[in-house]
């Protein structure tokens, strides 16, 4: 059974840490860790600040939001190709098939995913938690911390689903990075290839791999932000 | 203080994270990020060299066995895209690569003679087979003519499966069909859009027939329950070809490294490591440089 | 402390406050007396600057809430308890010391104060606790504590015994009675409960559809109410 090859295969590239396959794990993280706090950093303010604004007042924006964290990364993946390509607006930076790309189509593809969940994290905040803030003196930053704060949880788990999509994601990253071995090749671009090579116990045993270390990931998040403490 | 609060120590945390992680990838984007492979050997740093190249060259593992003799000769390190021939193309004619390996002959010499490409070779060739279910319904096994074949597949409306994908394999697919004076329609013919493997999967599946090259197929040929039908018909061969993006229209690329690796890949050294090569006791290119 | 001066708050078409004139005088506990819905909590929104009033000014001490700025400096001065206590998601300590922190205090200042606060409200010992943990009563306390550590000149109180039993009704009765008596704090206090507004408080206004329709010291109102709606809510013949 190539199930049961891609789980053997899986724990033989554990055991051994071989080194390409550490060199990949690494550029995933690299890339999709770099790429997920870019957008957390721009995303949760964002994020907050429309999620306190009034919602019939940024229900356009709102929409725009919703359908951006559909948008299909090959797509994202060519427009960033077509500005960073030699005959394109930014081709003199000559960042082409690099990291540096592959993370910015990431964050692009990120931003709207943690933008859209913490906007929704922040509205489904009582009004109350604002009332008190306000009434204990808080001024508007104070007001949007503490609300940030309170949604905590949520705003994790809007981080940790844009991580996990750009982790799973192969288009973006394939059509920026070139999927170049040693240089920008990661889990998910390294599973195609397996599998365009007929390779499929590899290919399995790299997905094993992948969703383990996503399970790690998750984990970590969430014990750094404290669920389940009581 | 003593706080209480353990969130706020989480916090910290995440942003000490944060950073590390944004300090490491600064790190990465200064080029310390080769493969493991090269340890330290004196000389200089080797010279990047972008190869754009189509996924049956690369997936065969052609490529693996004869670019590190030329990395390692010339001190170049090259990049390998490897992509379908229509996207490959498009890099090239962008300027997005220093040096394209693909086959698509004639569009090859058309974008030459355009002024996209230059100082274009031939390099060697491999053919391409029609496969299809072991016991063979149409009966087109032994046949050394294509397009007759084709045309059996088509009256008969037995599954056909076709890349429809612009890529080199379906270009001469479409000028199988042309010669065959078929235009293929119907439920039986299904343009799939993807890869020559997944085709092969798609096509092993259903029991239908496909054309495939020699290569993928013989890699696959373990999962697959297919049979080769028709080979060695001169229309099935594969021109292989390697050009550069015209230097006067992209004055950023590599130049000398292109030049550079034509010249390798069409000397006699090169050409006896494309010879040379072997997958599963098989010769999958034939060497054909003037 | 605050005047009230042709004060209207609308929602839509709807004027859920309208207050001609009205004055809380300082250091006094004011009960705001009225059935649901006759505008109680939306006029002590309004003194809290949560919101703003439609029309009318309101000073504060010799300020217009409305036009003054900076707004900060004046809500600070202030403090308000809701009728269900909003704990943050923290522990009781930082619960308490929230507004201090956003005064900017310094951190030996901030405890010193928070266990002062705690001692006050009975609660010292759940410090460290989570404040979801807490059961009702306790989380009032610990949301009066966080509003009156932060030593407002005034405190506003909305409903903040509506849920509770009888023995946290009677400690919280007492908090407010001592902050008033021994900081000068003057308080307003919401409530529907007329024996709590006649135990705690000096001086009685009735609201009625977001009307002031009875303005007093406490005993004149209730032993002789001038409006007829007022005698009918003393007495619980009032249906609402």
């Amino acid at each position: 059974m190539v199930i049961w090859d891609g789980l053997s295969q899986a724990f033989s590239l554990i055991i051994t840490r071989d080194p390409a396959m550490m060199q990949i794990i690494w550029m995933s993280l690299l890339v999709s860790g770099v790429s997920v706090l870019l957008a957390s950093a721009a995303g949760i303010p964002l994020g907050t600040w429309l999620g306190l604004a009034p919602a019939h007042r940024v229900r356009w924006l709102a929409q725009i939001l919703y359908t951006l964290m559909g948008l299909p990364p090959v797509l994202v993946g060519l427009f960033v190709y077509l500005l960073l390509s030699s005959a394109g607006p930014f081709g003199v930076l000559n960042l082409l098939f690099s990291p540096t790309a592959m993370i910015l189509a990431q964050t692009i593809l990120a931003l709207p995913i943690v933008t859209g969940l913490t906007m929704i994290a922040v509205r489904s905040k009582d009004r109350e938690i604002r009332d008190t803030a306000v009434s204990l003196g808080a001024s508007a930053w104070q007001v949007a911390l503490t609300i940030i704060r309170e949604a905590r949880l949520a705003i994790t788990g809007a981080v940790v689903t844009g991580l996990g999509r750009l982790m799973a994601e192969v288009g973006a990253v394939m059509m920026v990075g070139g999927n170049i071995e040693g240089k920008t090749r990661v889990m998910t671009s390294a599973i195609v290839l397996e599998t365009r090579r007929g390779n499929f116990e590899m290919a399995i045993g790299l997905g094993i791999v992948l969703l383990a270390l996503a399970f790690i990931i998750n984990s970590v998040l969430y014990r750094i932000q404290g669920v389940g403490r009581h | 203080m003593k706080t209480t609060n353990p969130w706020v120590r989480g916090w910290r945390l995440t942003v000490l994270v944060l950073l590390v992680l944004i300090v490491a990838a600064g790190c990465g984007q200064g080029g310390t990020l080769t493969s493991g492979g090269q340890d330290g050997t004196s000389q200089e740093p080797p010279q990047e060299l972008k190869l754009a190249t189509t996924t049956s060259t690369y997936d065969s593992g052609l490529l693996d066995e004869i670019l590190p003799v030329f990395e390692e000769k010339y001190n170049y390190r090259v990049s390998v895209l490897s992509m379908g021939t229509g996207a490959a193309l498009e890099v090239g004619k962008r300027g997005d690569a220093d040096v394209l390996l693909v086959h698509a002959k004639d569009k090859e010499r058309q974008l030459v003679q355009e002024g996209f490409f230059v100082d274009r070779q031939d390099v060697m060739y491999n053919d391409f087979v029609v496969v299809g279910p072991t016991d063979d319904p149409v009966g087109i096994k032994g046949s050394a003519d294509a397009a007759a074949a084709f045309q059996q597949v088509a009256e008969k409306e037995a599954v056909f499966v076709s890349r429809g994908d612009d890529s080199g394999t379906h270009s001469k697919e479409k000028s199988i069909w042309k010669k065959a004076g078929t235009n293929p329609q119907g439920n039986w013919y299904q343009s799939v859009g993807q890869g020559m493997g997944d085709v092969l999967r798609m096509t092993s599946e259903q029991q239908g027939y496909t054309l495939t090259d020699r290569g993928t197929y013989i890699a696959l040929r373990d999962k697959l329950n297919l049979v080769v039908l028709v080979e060695g018909d001169q229309a099935l061969f594969n021109q292989y070809g390697i050009m550069v993006p015209n230097p006067e229209k992209n004055p950023h690329i590599n130049y000398d490294g292109a030049t550079a690796l034509i010249q390798f890949f069409v000397s006699d050294e090169g050409q006896q490591l494309i010879a040379g090569f072997k997958q599963h006791g098989e010769q999958l290119f034939y060497p054909n440089a003037q | 402390m605050f005047r009230l001066e042709s004060v209207c708050k609308s929602y839509g078409s709807r004027n859920v406050v309208e207050i001609p004139g009205c004055v809380f005088t300082r250091g006094l506990i004011h009960g705001i007396m009225g059935p649901s819905g006759s505008g109680k909590s939306t006029l002590l929104r309004l003194l809290n600057m949560i919101e703003k009033p439609t029309a009318g000014q309101i000073i504060f001490r010799g300020h217009d809430l409305v036009t003054c700025r900076p707004r900060l400096s004046l809500q600070r001065r202030m403090a308000m308890v809701f009728q269900k206590p909003v704990l943050f998601e923290a522990s009781v300590y930082e619960n308490v010391a929230y507004g201090l922190k956003v005064r900017g205090l310094q951190r030996a200042d901030v405890r010193e104060k928070v266990l002062e606060a705690l001692k006050t409200v009975g609660l010292v010992h759940l410090e460290r606790q989570p404040a979801r943990t807490l059961s009702g009563g306790e989380a009032q306390r610990v949301a009066i504590a966080r509003a009156f550590v932060t030593e407002p000149e005034v405190l506003l109180l909305d409903e903040p015994t509506s849920n509770l039993d009888p023995q946290n009704v009677g400690m919280i009765e007492d908090l407010v009675r001592m902050i008033n008596r021994e900081r000068q704090t003057t308080v307003i206090l919401v409530t529907h409960n007329v024996f709590q507004a006649r135990r705690l408080a000096d001086h009685i206004t009735f609201m009625y559809e977001g009307k002031v329709v009875e303005d007093g010291p406490t005993e004149a109102v209730f032993t002789s109410p001038g409006d007829d709606r007022t005698r009918a809510f003393i007495h619980g013949d009032m249906v609402y």
